[in-house]
């Protein structure tokens, strides 16, 4: 498979937001500004693409070697977590404007099923260290992408006369339904 | 044996890989936290009161480290609390004027006359809904301890249908200010002595039918004054906190003796 099919599986036939329904907490939690949510793109596009080479390494080279492919979830997580603790160590110091900005949303890549799912992923397609590459960085532009535009479009609904009982939440659902049909038409695409 | 060993292995060594891995990036990594927030944190009395504008007091705390408020804004803790700060953070002390809250009505049960009895539920802001309260002026005080309730310092008692602050219990906290339906709670200065104790903006006759200790607005504090420390508006006079010297004349010459002095002979003084 060519790196650029992968890419292009990945951002939008795939994506692993509107297809795939991962990382759906921060989708929902982190999207009412632009600003915060190209913040968190940014911090999961980062430790996606470490963990999953990370993960790819770890998974070659010791748990294939040695047999203990089923201890592969615990292993996975324990890297994403240090990971993420250490990514929060560098916002902290390097941008305290972004580490405020997201909040508990960092520390909630920890648990964030995109973050595995794409690890995980990546060893079920039996990519080779490039394409796993590749897949990670693919996979969180899409997350990135969706996260940015339904932010823009919840910047917009802010001003907008909902009816009270969507207002808030519920129209964000929907919304994010809505765009989840719409990235349907990718299908058959790749 | 190695089915064992190899997992807890593989496991623990990663597990104090990423731990030792860890603990080096944070030393790396450390953020230098102000040390003066932490001490002024210290200093402050913790009650999170809310009166300077902040958060609690750790957004105090916070503000006054990077310079946003000054070190007297506290104004539970007073001068003695300021005095620590100001040493903390390097700045010349500042003297504060500690402020106590008055009651600026002495319309008991006695001396104000009702327009009807209330019988409601005892909360002065329930009462004021209807028709302003059960006293015929409309700007005393209702005596149903809404301020007693809301004070977390026990300071203020309700003595025949009037609150009244103990002003060495009071600090300035302004939880009674905010919860008088009346508005006739104010800050004044600890060592000030003679206070208006009235708020009626209503005509000298009018106060003079409902109430026996109003301010009719006779003007004998503004002409008696010494030092001119009296403004008169609306019928009613007020002190300037910073000019009067507590002589205490006006409180003698007052003729509804709506003007309070807590100077134990006024008499011999005024003289």
């Amino acid at each position: 498979m060519n790196i650029l099919t992968i890419l292009v599986s990945t951002v939008f036939v795939n994506n692993f937001v509107l297809a795939r329904f991962l990382g759906i907490c921060p989708f929902l939690g982190v999207s009412n500004k632009i600003e915060t949510a190209t913040g968190m793109s940014i911090a999961v596009t980062f430790v996606v693409t470490l963990s999953s080479i990370i993960t790819y390494v770890i998974q070659v080279a010791i748990l294939d070697v040695l047999g203990l492919q089923y201890l592969q979830t615990i292993v996975f997580i324990l890297v994403i977590a240090a990971l993420v603790q250490f990514v929060e160590m560098v916002i902290k110091k390097t941008s305290p404007t972004l580490y405020e900005a997201l909040g508990v949303y960092l520390p909630l890549i920890t648990t964030n099923c995109v973050v595995l799912g794409v690890a995980i992923l990546n060893i079920q397609e039996g990519f080779n260290l490039i394409e796993t590459i590749f897949n990670s960085i693919g996979a969180s532009i899409g997350f990135g992408i969706a996260l940015i535009l339904i932010s823009g479009i919840r910047e917009q609904l802010e001003p907008v006369d909902v009816p009270e009982a969507l207002e808030g939440f519920p129209i964000a659902l929907i919304t994010a339904g809505l765009m989840s049909i719409a990235f349907l038409g990718f299908n058959g695409l790749v | 044996m190695s089915a064992i060993i190899e997992p807890v292995g593989v496991l623990g060594g990663l597990g104090l890989l990423f731990g030792i891995g860890l603990s080096l990036a944070s030393q790396v990594f450390a953020v230098e936290t102000d040390p003066k927030v932490e001490e002024v944190r210290k200093a402050l009395p913790g009650a999170n009161c809310g009166a300077c504008g902040f958060p609690g007091c750790d957004g105090l705390a916070s503000a006054i480290g990077k310079g946003e408020a000054p070190v007297t804004a506290c104004s539970v803790g007073g001068s003695a609390v300021a005095n620590k700060i100001a040493d903390i953070m390097g700045v010349n002390a500042v003297e504060t004027t500690r402020e106590v809250a008055v009651v600026l009505c002495q319309g008991d049960c006695d001396k104000a006359k009702n327009k009807y009895i209330y019988d409601g539920i005892q909360d002065c802001r329930a009462e004021n809904i209807l028709a302003g309260g059960s006293k015929s002026c409309s700007y005393g005080c209702l005596g149903c301890g809404t301020c007693k309730d809301v004070c977390d310092y026990d300071a203020i008692q309700i003595v025949n249908g009037v609150a009244i602050v103990d002003k060495e219990k009071c600090v300035a906290c302004k939880a009674c200010i905010d919860a008088c339906p009346k508005e006739i709670i104010e800050l004044v200065p600890y060592e000030q002595e003679v206070v208006v104790k009235c708020m009626s903006n209503d005509a000298g006759k009018v106060v003079r039918n409902n109430c026996s200790v109003g301010c009719i607005g006779c003007k004998i504090c503004v002409k008696n004054c010494p030092v001119d420390a009296f403004t008169f508006e609306n019928y009613l006079a007020k002190i300037d906190y910073d000019i009067c010297t507590n002589c205490g004349i006006c409180a003698d010459k007052c003729p509804t003796k709506a003007i309070w002095s807590g100077l134990e002979d006024i008499e011999t003084i005024a003289q």
